[in-house]
């Protein structure tokens, strides 16, 4: 605590309550709310008919290919952001941020622009391999990797950056290829980093509505996961919306915790 | 003075003022309209505007259900128009409207296809190809029910790639090329004029779609709602209705 520059202060400044207090409420109140209207009673019942189970199993799915799929791609982009200097680094790394900011809708519109039926890929995809990934399971995966793959890109690239290069470039006077320092140092030095990005990346993924919506549509058992879920059981059944939302409410809980444990809190 | 308390006393004054001028405009009617009601209630809204200034109304548009679930939460809906009589009924039941609905329009169906019809769509038995991606409302909404009793009657089984949360976004996918065919109503294929086609569904097989509106029981409720709802009744109202495509109650 010593070597921390800032010191605390002691008490609240009377004029900073009101807007704490404002704060507090308007983050915490709608949890509390969350959790006071789930019908607890019957939340093994609601959680366990066909309906849910098949958005909760998909959900899951697609969420964890999504995670999958923005390590392969998001990994090497992020150690070439942190790594390489070259012309448009920074323009590459906004660019790379920009579906973090982006409602998630407009990404879903932008998607099938470029990889629908008539898309700017898309068209070329239908035609060379009758290859269609709008209103397919592989679009939802689609969606969401194009979301959920900046939080991955942002926490992996600052592991990478965190890595000391001497430690590197010891292994590598030792003889160790440039693959093999990659495999052996860097990646196991900066791997809590990444299980860290991993992980808020697969919460991103678990959570995506708009732009899976949007260009992978609703079908249950294809495209409709646990979010699309609650958005539609919401307005003609809201006990299963209220049971559904308190597992996704409990998910990202638990993640904060694991991830505080295991990263943050140092 | 302190600084602060003169941009404090600026403040409320500017609030004063504020609602000082807004008390000559009292304050819109607040709609609540189904999703294929879009286009011909903004224009209604527009009549209605120039009939019974400076009453006027604004308008939030959604899936029928989306829109009750939005009241049943407490949402400040003075007037609602939903798209079938049992979605509007739970807020019937449950004391939430001024007075029974009345029916002010209805609708057909109608078969949305890509410009052009490149598929060939001649009607509802051709939903059942597999070389055609057919998408439909979900069966929460009003055009989902429609559309399945519709294709119940021509005994056609259709399997939708998507169910959609509007009839809207079942439009959109269509004229975007996205999905081949969708029912919709005849009025979206109107107002979409030249973004998709429509394939007309014959008699025996079509659902005419009953168009009800009520006053939203609540504190505080706009005057003009009542003359908004009276207006969509009225022989003005019902021609701008007309020209959008929807058949007369």
């Amino acid at each position: 605590m010593s070597s921390r520059r800032a010191t605390r202060s002691r008490g609240i400044p009377l004029l900073l309550v009101a807007p704490i207090a404002g704060a507090g409420a308007l983050l915490g109140v709608p949890l509390v709310a969350l959790i006071a209207r789930a019908p607890w009673g019957e939340l093994a019942r609601e959680l366990s008919s066909p309906e849910v189970l098949t958005a909760l199993r998909l959900s899951l799915v697609c969420s964890l290919s999504a995670t999958a799929l923005s390590t392969l791609l998001g990994v090497p982009l992020a150690w070439l952001l942190a790594r390489v200097d070259f012309p448009g680094r920074r323009l590459l790394r906004a660019l790379v941020m920009l579906p973090m900011i982006l409602p998630p809708v407009v990404g879903g519109v932008a998607l099938l622009l470029a990889f629908g039926r008539r898309g700017l890929l898309g068209a070329w995809l239908d035609r060379a391999f009758d290859v269609q990934l709008p209103f397919t399971l592989a679009g939802a995966v689609l969606a969401e990797t194009f979301v959920a793959l900046p939080f991955l890109v942002i926490a992996a690239e600052a592991g990478f950056r965190q890595v000391d290069a001497r430690l590197e470039q010891a292994a590598a006077t030792l003889g160790a290829t440039r693959l093999r320092v990659f495999a052996r140092v860097t990646l196991p030095l900066a791997a809590p980093a990444l299980a860290a990005g991993a992980a808020l990346c697969w919460a991103r993924a678990l959570g995506e509505f708009g732009a899976t919506i949007t260009f992978a549509g609703n079908l249950p058992g294809r495209t409709q996961t646990l979010p699309l879920a609650v958005y539609i059981a919401l307005e003609t059944h809201p006990e299963a919306a209220f049971a559904m939302s308190l597992v996704l409410l409990g998910v990202a809980i638990a993640l904060l915790v694991a991830l505080r444990e295991n990263w943050m809190g140092r | 003075m302190t600084p602060r308390l003169r941009l404090a006393a600026g403040l409320a004054l500017a609030l004063a003022l504020g609602s000082g001028a807004r008390a000559e405009h009292p304050k819109p009617v607040l709609v609540f309209a189904a999703a294929s009601l879009t286009e011909s209630f903004r224009a209604l809204g527009e009549a209605f505007a120039r009939a019974h200034a400076p009453a006027r109304a604004e308008f939030s548009f959604a899936g029928s259900p989306a829109l009750v679930a939005q009241i049943e939460s407490g949402a400040p809906a003075d007037v609602i128009a939903t798209a079938d009589a049992a979605t509007l009924a739970r807020l019937e039941e449950s004391g939430a409207l001024a007075d029974a609905p009345a029916v002010f329009a209805r609708n057909r169906l109608e078969i949305a296809v890509e410009r052009g019809n490149p598929k060939g769509v001649k009607g509802l038995a051709d939903l059942a190809r597999e070389d055609l991606v057919v998408i439909l409302c979900a069966e929460t909404v009003p055009a989902g029910r429609y559309a399945r009793e519709a294709l119940k009657a021509a005994g056609v089984a259709v399997e939708p790639k998507s169910l959609e949360e509007n009839v809207k976004a079942v439009l959109n996918k269509v004229a975007l090329g996205e999905a081949d065919a969708g029912i919709v109503y005849t009025t979206d294929v109107r107002s979409a004029a030249g973004r998709v086609a429509g394939v007309a569904i014959p008699d025996a097989q079509n659902t005419i779609a009953s168009y009800p509106i009520a006053l939203v029981k609540r504190a505080g409720a706009q005057p003009g709602a009542r003359a908004f709802l009276d207006f969509a009744l009225s022989a003005q109202g019902q021609a701008v209705l007309a020209r959008f495509g929807f058949l007369p109650p």
